[in-house]
């Protein structure tokens, strides 16, 4: 396990990253997920005699945005290459990637694990084509009389779908690290809008190279990659297990054999894939079909012109703008879809908008983000979805900060705007009579009448028993239908008491 | 397998290497057809060795015989569904899906 004493974990990531065009990355097919099996692969993407492949234009420009948003240098040459294998997801007998001569070269991405920052190296970046699909499951039931446990059917569909394949330095040092990695590069995919981030559908997958060594030697040892990990979780245990696996092995006196592995949730151990025998011997070389794909400095900088603003130095500018904590700036940068809504929030408030910025901050990543998690929302999906527009949670932090609402007769107010039951914040306060109860003139007949009627919590207060007061400003909240504000009621009483 | 070009001696083949290169490549050669392989290929292999005696340290590497960049295409939906057609092709299919040897993990 991660915390064998004795034992030091070396992982290294491949992250591949469906990225979002219309048409394939070298054919004019469709990209949509979820189409009929095999209507969007056209001659090119099922291999026919004869077609040319001809490289799309944006899977490269989401290839440089994706090289300038980790600070790699991005090739001014680059070759694609033939990557030889046979499987019948791959109708060509090869798959078009990049091998000697990728688009992305270096770069890093910082993660946080136990409030640690720590910079992980990327060794690449290159361009590649996805495979097709193999559909083994449903078989049966769409075959029932042709002796399909004999067959495996193939949908071509994916084939030709654009990639970007992000390697990772081995700089991982446990499952933790690995996830904090995958999840980084998994949030920065989508906020540069290269990728949809949607794992059930395959769009972002990961494959993990795990090794083991003693721990205080710098040898790396045998590694094994475990392929095609779909969430999250899986990474975390398939590393976990077989880190375990590795060091039993080794412990025992035996040697890890270098192959490629599967996670098996079920089971919740690695296993051998049997079809990946020859998988080091993949025979490259530069693909005679495709020229090398030259990116002028011009075309970077006009990408470079069109980034957004990255997540690491929009932290930095809710810090200073806004006044907020690292921690509150670090959540509310989580994902586009929060960062804009905090914004837009804060904006509508109008100014100064620090003064706005942390209540607005606490509704979001408070009661906004609990129920968002309640409502069982895919992450960072929420806030598209989300029934709560900024320009009234802006009215709503309007109306606490001028005192027209209490905290509990926000939360009222919150409810009925997330259950649609209302739309103007101005209007149900209105309808409903929420405005809270403030001021002196309009508490203190209240005060009055609450101090004459409780004669006994009086006394116990003017002997010194603080904790009396608190039935006093229940009594008074209770008169005013838990309008005012409790802090004001108990300031007003204990005027009142020790007034006298 | 020797890929090195700019190794300065020879290196052969061995018999080993053929087949092996045979199987990846799915091609069933008899034990005629990979000795003759083998003696083609390391003729191939020493003219290769001949070329890598020439200094090249100051040329750049060449990936293309044209010199020439990729032309790029825009992101645009061209291609209509052809399914029907091409699985008339195919030797058997079923519910869109093309049909293959059973496929285990």
């Amino acid at each position: 396990m991660e915390t064998a004493p004795n034992w030091e974990i070396v992982i290294g990531l491949e992250a591949h990253v469906q990225l979002d065009t219309r048409s394939k990355i070298f054919s004019g097919a469709a990209t949509r997920y979820g189409a009929a099996p095999n209507s969007q692969a056209c001659g090119v993407d099922i291999a026919l005699p004869g077609v040319l492949p001809v490289l799309n234009r944006k899977a490269v420009e989401c290839a440089i945005r994706f090289g300038l948003a980790v600070d790699a240098r991005i090739a001014p040459v680059s070759v694609f290459a033939r990557k030889n294998y046979f499987y019948p997801d791959l109708p060509k007998g090869y798959q078009i990637s990049q091998y000697e001569a990728p688009v992305v070269v270096g770069g890093t991405v910082a993660i946080v694990v136990a409030e640690a920052e720590k910079s992980i190296r990327l060794v690449r970046a290159h361009l590649e084509e996805d495979a097709g699909k193999s559909v083994h499951e449903d078989l049966d039931a769409l075959l029932p009389d042709r002796g399909s446990h004999a067959l495996s059917g193939i949908d071509l569909n994916r084939a030709g779908t654009p990639l970007l394949e992000i390697v990772s330095e081995p700089d991982l040092a446990s499952a933790a690290e690995a996830v904090a990695y995958a999840k980084a590069l998994h949030s920065l995919v989508r906020w540069i809008g290269i990728c949809d981030g949607n794992m059930q559908e395959g769009s972002f997958r990961v494959d993990a190279n795990v090794s083991v060594r003693r721990a205080g030697t710098t040898t790396l040892g045998t590694r094994c990659e475990i392929k095609n990990l779909n969430s999250f979780r899986f990474l975390e245990r398939a590393i976990r297990c077989e880190a375990a696996r590795q060091i039993a092995i080794i412990e025992e006196g035996g040697h890890i054999v270098q192959e490629t592995r599967l996670f098996d949730p079920g089971q919740d151990e690695t296993r051998a894939m049997r079809s990946k025998e020859d998988a080091h011997d993949y025979r490259y070389f530069p693909d005679p079909d495709l020229l090398p794909l030259t990116i002028a400095d011009d075309w970077i900088a006009a990408v470079a012109r069109a980034l957004p603003e990255l997540p690491h130095a929009m932290q930095g500018r809710f810090q200073s703008d806004y006044g907020l904590s690292a921690y509150d700036a670090k959540v509310l940068t989580s994902s586009p879809d929060i960062a804009r809504y905090f914004e837009s929030t804060v904006a509508a408030c109008g100014e100064p908008a620090a003064s706005f910025a942390k209540p607005c901050a606490n509704w979001i990543m408070g009661e906004l983000s609990a129920r968002l998690n309640r409502a069982d929302s895919e992450a960072g999906e929420g806030f598209e979805v989300f029934p709560i527009r900024p320009a009234q949670l802006s009215r709503l932090v309007q109306r606490i900060q001028d005192g027209t609402l209490s905290s509990k007769l926000a939360k009222m107010v919150f409810d009925a705007l997330w259950s649609g039951e209302a739309d103007d914040v101005d209007l149900l306060i209105e309808q409903r009579g929420l405005r809270q109860v403030q001021g002196s003139d309009a508490l203190a007949p209240l005060v009055d009448q609450v101090i004459a009627a409780n004669a006994k919590s009086v006394a116990e207060y003017r002997a010194g028993k603080d904790k009396a007061l608190n039935a006093l400003v229940g009594q008074v909240m209770k008169a005013t239908q838990g309008k005012a504000d409790p802090q004001q009621v108990g300031a007003l009483l204990r005027q009142r008491l020790e007034g006298d | 397998m020797p890929t090195d070009a700019n190794a300065s001696t020879t290196k052969r083949l061995e018999r080993r290497d053929v087949t092996h290169v045979a199987r990846l490549a799915r091609l069933a050669l008899s034990d005629a057809e990979a000795d003759k392989a083998l003696d083609e290929l390391n003729a191939i292999f020493e003219m290769i060795a001949v070329m890598a005696a020439v200094d090249t340290s100051d040329v750049l590497p060449m990936s293309h015989a044209i010199e020439m960049s990729a032309r790029l295409r825009d992101d645009v939906v061209t291609e209509p569904d052809q399914r029907d057609a091409h699985m008339a092709l195919a030797p058997a299919t079923a519910a869109g899906l093309y049909l293959v040897p059973r496929i285990i993990e």
